[in-house]
């Protein structure tokens, strides 16, 4: 049997960090996965430290669409901590909201993008219009549906009127309706499960090894989270279970992530009923005392690190940012090795990487040297088509055998 | 009970259905209450201090001198990044962030606008 290598990428980046795969093929099997990071560096980090503090919020807020909130409050928690601000509570609350909120939005999206994979394109439909009501909610809280401009340094930029309370908690009982109809899901159809279980596996003790952080972790049965271990914002005044699962493929991963979607709608409960009245904002200094902070942040995709250390001028002088799909990433190759080709799409959705960018080509090379090339869309078309031969089909055997 | 099928039921309903997508731009989309969209400018009420082009993170407004205590002001709507942090920043609120938000245009000159 001949070995095949497929290049996926570099102009691939299935992450926010942008990445080239390359996946050394046994018949349909993935015998070897590699890596490797850095086509896409956009030099943020470096950036930030010609810009003042403030100006930073938004720059960095611009690191990821989906996970803005979480990158712009990890930064403003550092330079909070080396100037020593202490942030008004109101200010705490109405973070962890738009936090919980953010998560919600990101868990549908990749429910969504999970279904669309794996040709479940009902799963795709019906997922992206119940975002569109968080997506809304969002909106009408902060601004703007994507990047938020929430945060500032010292508190929040928005305060939170009862009457918009109100339409957060009118949103929430057509969610919580909707995640429950999917969480029946995943536990009971016979087509979604046979497709994801199994798939992408990484034990345990591989979490541990390589790092893996966020749903990846959880659904291995990790009890992690940082919400829960090192409590920022609102979180320890917060009443929430951490959600694991003992799956440990991608099967689990999706458990895990609707299941904390019922999490987040309790969580949004108890911040709406528990905020204190009294300012959102403390006002601070335009000049950081010389000092370094790091902080952490539980967003949607794991843990996100931020580092700061400051001079005394008005402008950083080191900002590190580490985005959760870099520690997912280390994992990677030992989730696809011993896989089918056919699995790689979806064990890669599994992690949650961002699709932000658009060239998704992929190259077959083989070992007499001819090449054919795979696209994004390709691999996934070959991946439906692959299953549906071995007798796990999204659309056929649900309409026959549908009814029964 | 594990079957296939779950989803059947729900697709079937949503048959008779409306649609649940917009014929945008045919019909108007609205935004919600507070949102951040163009940058609207009171030459009334400002001063020249020039805080707004300096705290924009993307250098994307500049207030000019046009007479004696009278100001303009010049927005970038390619640059403008629609954070609202000048609008917050101005000392006489000059600057307020509308609801408009279809700016799009075919050329690069059409998005240097004096508001």
């Amino acid at each position: 049997m001949g070995k095949f290598v497929i290049p996926v990428g570099p102009q691939h980046p299935a992450l926010e960090e942008p990445e080239s795969f390359s996946l050394m093929l046994e018949g349909e099997r993935v015998a070897a996965a590699n890596v490797t990071l850095g086509y896409n560096h956009r030099g943020i980090e470096k950036a930030c430290e010609s810009r003042t503090y403030i100006q930073d919020i938004y720059l960095l807020e611009r690191i990821c669409g989906i996970c803005s909130h979480a990158h712009s409050t990890c930064y403003v928690q550092t330079v909070e901590d080396v100037a020593g601000l202490e942030v008004p509570k109101r200010a705490l609350y109405i973070r962890s909201l738009i936090g919980e909120l953010e998560r919600v939005h990101s868990h549908l999206l990749w429910l969504g993008i999970a279904g669309h994979e794996i040709g479940f394109e009902s799963l795709f439909m019906y997922s992206w219009k119940d975002r569109e009501v968080v997506m809304d909610i969002l909106e009408l809280l902060t601004g703007n549906r994507v990047n938020y401009g929430m945060n500032t340094v010292g508190g929040v930029r928005r305060d939170i009127t009862p009457e918009q309370a109100q339409d957060v908690l009118k949103a929430l009982v057509i969610l919580e309706e909707k995640t429950k109809y999917y969480i029946q899901l995943a536990n009971e159809e016979v087509t979604l499960i046979d497709r994801l279980q199994g798939v992408g596996r990484l034990s345990k003790e591989d979490v541990l090894k390589y790092g893996a952080t966020g749903p990846v972790m959880r659904a291995a049965g990790v009890s992690r989270d940082i919400r829960k271990d090192d409590p920022y914002a609102a979180y320890g005044e917060l009443d929430f279970e951490v959600i694991t699962d003992t799956h440990a493929d991608v099967l689990g991963r999706t458990v895990v992530r609707v299941k904390e979607l019922m999490e987040s709608y309790k969580m949004i409960r108890q911040i709406l009923k528990q905020m204190p009245d009294g300012p959102i904002t403390v006002r601070a200094p335009k000049k950081i005392p010389a000092g370094e902070a790091v902080s952490r942040y539980e967003a949607p995709r794991g843990e996100d690190i931020h580092y700061l250390r400051s001079d005394g001028t008005d402008k950083p002088d080191r900002v590190k940012v580490r985005a959760p799909t870099l520690a997912n990433l280390a994992a990677i190759s030992n989730m696809l090795e011993g896989g089918y080709l056919a699995d790689v799409p979806i064990v890669i959705a599994a992690i949650d990487p961002c699709f932000s960018c658009t060239d998704r080509a992929i190259k077959v090379v083989n070992a007499s040297g001819g090449e054919s090339m795979f696209d994004w869309e390709g691999l996934r078309r070959y991946s439906i088509d692959w299953y549906r031969k071995q007798g796990i089909d999204m659309k056929g055997t649900k309409l026959s055998r549908g009814e029964d | 009970m594990k079957k296939t099928g779950k989803i059947v039921p729900l697709l079937l309903n949503m048959l008779f259905r409306k649609p649940n997508t917009m014929k945008y731009p045919y019909e108007k989309a609205t935004v919600q209450k507070n949102f951040r969209g163009k940058l609207k400018y009171d030459a009334e009420k400002c001063i020249g201090c020039g805080i707004c082009s300096r705290v924009c993170p993307a250098g994307a407004i500049e207030i000019e001198k046009i007479g004696d205590k009278k100001f303009k002001a010049i927005v970038y709507l390619d640059r403008c990044i629609y954070c609202g942090q000048c609008a917050e920043s101005c000392p006489k609120k000059a600057l307020e962030n509308t609801e408009e938000f279809e700016l799009a245009s075919l050329s690069k000159d059409e998005l240097k606008v004096e508001i």
